[in-house]
């Protein structure tokens, strides 16, 4: 029905599409998979007509298709609803379902009663029970969504196109949403759905894509790959060596910092692991089995609905980042454009930002010679301190987070994806950064969606599934397949 | 201060003296008897320090206003709170036979209690500042009106009155607070680390907020300096008149406020401010108004001219076409 072959995109120096194919039948259910970065969403954007590839086609029927906007792709057959709702709340449910394509009645009025009856087979064709004439914000965000893929569907929809549509959604609206895409794959609709819940893609697709930093990896049957196989496709990824440094005196000692059921509503639902002084803990698991969300919780970005968070062995609760500082806790996030630098600011400003934040209201005399001693120590290339970090390489940005917290000698360091988008000899750097404070006794959290990565830094992984720890694996028993078998395995 | 500073500083000032330059200039050619000074009983007289005398109001505001929006904020109650504060000095004198110092102090003290309302609104509340303070820029003057009792009031406090009327060194003392203003604000923004807090949270609230910036702190301490300085301007509007106009006072000062941080050189996006800039730019301003009202342009018609100016000044710090006029340099010098 649809294919794509070669498409590329860039974004400035950044290549977010390298020449990715994507084949999608008639009366099928196709799953697009790949971890961040991976440029699914990119994708999505290029077919809908949202981006214009740099190059590669795009061919609908045999027939080769160039969409300037999502209306026009709309208008050939092909329908998006993209992660974000993009829904008018005040509107009712036909307005919404019609809107732009309103039919015309006398002198261009808009037809009010064909645009409900229209909206109302749309809903039908859904099997969906629901009074059209109804504003849209009176209805749950689950029936939103349904309502966002009635009016995918109400043009002549060839092809519909859903970016992560169960994100929002519980186990009964999920089963609600897939029965209606199992309806719609027997009318004949192609239909691309983007997801990270492996169950979901195992229960209900047919076949599938996986995208991997911007490259295709591979096309396959549902039925005939397993678990793991698809895990691995999705996280594999080159990889450079570190040197483990010897372990600080009293490694194994005391827990710097332990959560003990820690939950929060649609983030966690039950963490439990221990960071000791001296000692590189693993956090493993797909995008949505909460691992960030925990980081954040341990660092009182976010704050816990239940459980406990010990520090040092004393019960804290963290309200916000200034507590957990205060305790010796740091943490560089996994967004470091959008939650870590302010990319206007120099360099020297983001490096000092923590530690003047620390200090409180004060005279703002920086420590003679700390931020060139950070920036030479972790080998930070910029053309001069005083240069706004957002013009530095990704790398650089990372080891500028880094260089924020070391110049509070922090004894517990969290890092989220602190190697995600980042060239092989910088990641190998900032890697080696990490081995080395460990080495020196700080307590180092390691969430990372590389396994690889995991399994050569850390004395320990614990491992998230479905927003719980499931399994923690050390010494002999962590390897690449026995993490890769926790992350994969199915509901008992 | 570090190296690059100076260069920096001409970088984000160089439009607006230039502008500044060129509002002088023509005024010099054009407009009779503009550059004429004239000492009378050791004081300075003239045009020029009319526009100092003037812009000053508008200076101290824009200094608080310019903290706003580097906070990523805007504050659309300064004309109100200056109507407010007018009003609290004035009843003070009149009914309470205050001293001059009690009363601004009284005034003062409400223009902060408006700034503390408009940072909660925007911090605890999550109002968007344009909202927020809107809240306050309307029900501001009906404050006003209620403190005057509808009344123009009018005192007899020749101590009050000499705040913005006498002069100091042969200069109009509204223009020695203005400058006093700026050296303590540039002082504890620049000299303490409130102005990295400042910039970071504008720039990005949440990077700041997981660095451990006190970031609620931060945006509330902005808007309670901003309130201050609309009080300020409020108490020396008010011993300029020596009265207090609830409908009038401070009329517009919220556009003047923020088109001349605007013209100075500041982002409304926030993350960045200049306090020299905001200082130029009001004075720029006043410049201009000041230019057209002397080419007897009516006071009608003043505000398109007027419109047209500083549209070609925020073009001049337009990033696009900045580079597009680098570009265009750069080609005319080359191959043709």
């Amino acid at each position: 029905m649809l294919s794509a072959s070669g498409i590329s995109k860039s974004f400035g120096a950044v290549r977010a599409l390298d020449a990715v194919d994507l084949r999608l039948r008639a009366g099928e259910i196709h799953c697009l998979m790949g971890e961040n970065g991976a440029g699914k969403s990119t994708f999505i954007k290029c077919l809908s007509g949202v981006h214009r590839p740099d190059a590669g086609r795009f061919t609908l029927a045999g027939e080769e298709v160039r969409f300037r906007s999502p209306r026009e792709a709309e208008a050939a057959g092909v329908s998006t609803v993209f992660q974000e709702v993009s829904l008018i709340p005040h509107l009712t449910v036909a307005d919404n379902i019609g809107l732009g394509r309103e039919p015309r009645g006398f002198l261009g009025a808009i037809d009010g009663r064909a645009l409900r009856e229209r909206a109302r087979r749309a809903v039908a064709r859904l099997g969906l029970e629901l009074d059209v004439a109804r504003e849209l914000s009176d209805l749950p965000v689950a029936l939103r969504q349904l309502v966002a893929i009635a009016r995918a569907i109400d043009v002549e929809a060839r092809v519909l196109v859903l970016d992560e549509p169960t994100s929002s959604l519980d186990r009964e609206e999920t089963e609600r949403l897939f029965a209606i895409l199992r309806r719609l794959r027997e009318e004949g609709l192609a239909v691309l759905l983007i997801t990270h819940f492996l169950d979901q893609v195992f229960t209900l697709s047919d076949r599938i894509t996986v995208f991997r930093d911007g490259g295709f990896v591979g096309e396959y049957e549902t039925a005939a790959i397993g678990r793991e196989e698809l895990v691995r496709s999705m996280v594999g990824r080159e990889f450079a060596e570190v040197e483990r440094g010897p372990d600080a005196p009293g490694a194994s000692g005391t827990a710097r910092i332990e959560a003990r059921g820690l939950r929060r509503r649609h983030a966690v639902e039950n963490v439990d692991l221990t960071v000791r002084e001296g000692e590189c803990v693993g956090l493993a698991g797909l995008l949505g089995s909460g691992r960030s969300e925990t980081a954040r919780l341990l660092f009182g970005a976010d704050r816990a609905d239940g459980g406990e968070i010990r520090v040092d062995g004393a019960a804290r609760r963290l309200e916000a980042p200034r507590d957990a500082i205060a305790l010796g806790i740091a943490f560089t996030p996994e967004e470091r454009k959008a939650d870590g630098l302010v990319l206007d600011l120099s360099v020297r400003r983001n490096i000092e930002l923590a530690w003047q934040a620390r200090r409180g209201l004060a005279l703002s005399r920086g420590e003679a010679g700390v931020v060139e001693r950070l920036v030479r120590a972790l080998d930070i290339r910029t053309p001069s301190l005083d240069a706004p970090v957002g013009r530095l390489s990704g790398g650089n940005q990372q080891k500028v987070l880094i260089a924020r917290w070391l110049a509070l000698a922090p004894r517990v360091l969290i890092l989220d994806e602190p190697t995600r988008g980042i060239d092989v000899a910088a990641r190998a750097e900032i890697l080696r950064e990490i081995e080395a404070l460990r080495a020196a006794g700080t307590a180092v959290l390691l969430v990372s969606s590389e396994v690889e990565e995991l399994v050569r830094c850390c004395d320990r992984v614990v491992v998230l599934r479905d927003r719980r720890s499931v399994a923690e694996l050390s010494g002999a028993a962590l390897d690449e397949n026995r993490i890769l078998e926790a992350i994969a395995a199915g509901h008992d | 201060m570090t190296e690059g500073w100076g260069r920096e500083a001409l970088r984000t000032l160089g439009g607006p003296l230039a502008a500044l330059a060129v509002l002088v200039a023509f005024n010099a050619l054009f407009t009779p008897g503009f550059l004429e000074l004239e000492i009378r009983e050791g004081r300075l007289y003239g045009v020029p320090v009319d526009i100092l005398q003037q812009g000053s109001r508008i200076a101290i505001v824009a200094l608080g206003m310019s903290l706003v929006i580097a906070t990523a904020g805007v504050d659309l109650s300064v004309g109100a709170v200056a109507a407010i504060a007018g009003a609290v000095a004035a009843v003070a004198l009149r009914d309470g036979g205050h001293a001059p110092g009690t009363a601004v102090s009284m005034a003062l003290g409400a223009s902060l209690a408006c700034g503390l309302l408009n940072g909660a609104l925007v911090v605890c509340l999550r109002l968007q500042p344009i909202v927020a303070t809107l809240i306050l820029m309307v029900a501001g003057r009906g404050v006003a009106q209620l403190v005057t009792d509808g009344l123009i009031v009018t005192f007899d406090e020749p101590g009050f009155a000499g705040l913005a009327n006498a002069a100091f060194l042969g200069l109009p003392r509204p223009l020695w607070w203005m400058v006093g203003l700026f050296v303590a604000t540039a002082a504890i923004v620049r000299g303490s680390n409130l102005g990295l807090f400042i910039e970071a949270v504008g720039g990005n609230a949440a990077a700041s907020r997981l660095a451990g910036v006190p970031d609620r702190r931060v945006r509330v301490s902005a808007y309670l300096f901003c309130a201050g300085c609309a009080g300020l301007a409020g108490v020396l509007e008010c011993s300029y008149i020596q009265a207090a106009d609830a409908n009038n006072a401070g009329q517009l000062l919220e556009l003047d406020a923020i088109l001349a941080v605007v013209i100075g050189g500041t982002a409304l996006t926030g993350g960045r401010f200049s306090l020299p800039g905001a200082v130029l730019g009001a004075l720029i301003l006043q410049t201009l108004t000041t230019t057209l009202y002397m080419q007897d342009v009516s006071a009608d018609v003043a505000p398109a001219p007027k419109a047209l100016a500083v549209l070609a000044v925020c073009l001049l710090g337009s990033p696009p076409l900045r580079a597009r006029l680098r570009e265009l340099a750069r080609g005319g010098g080359a191959a043709r």
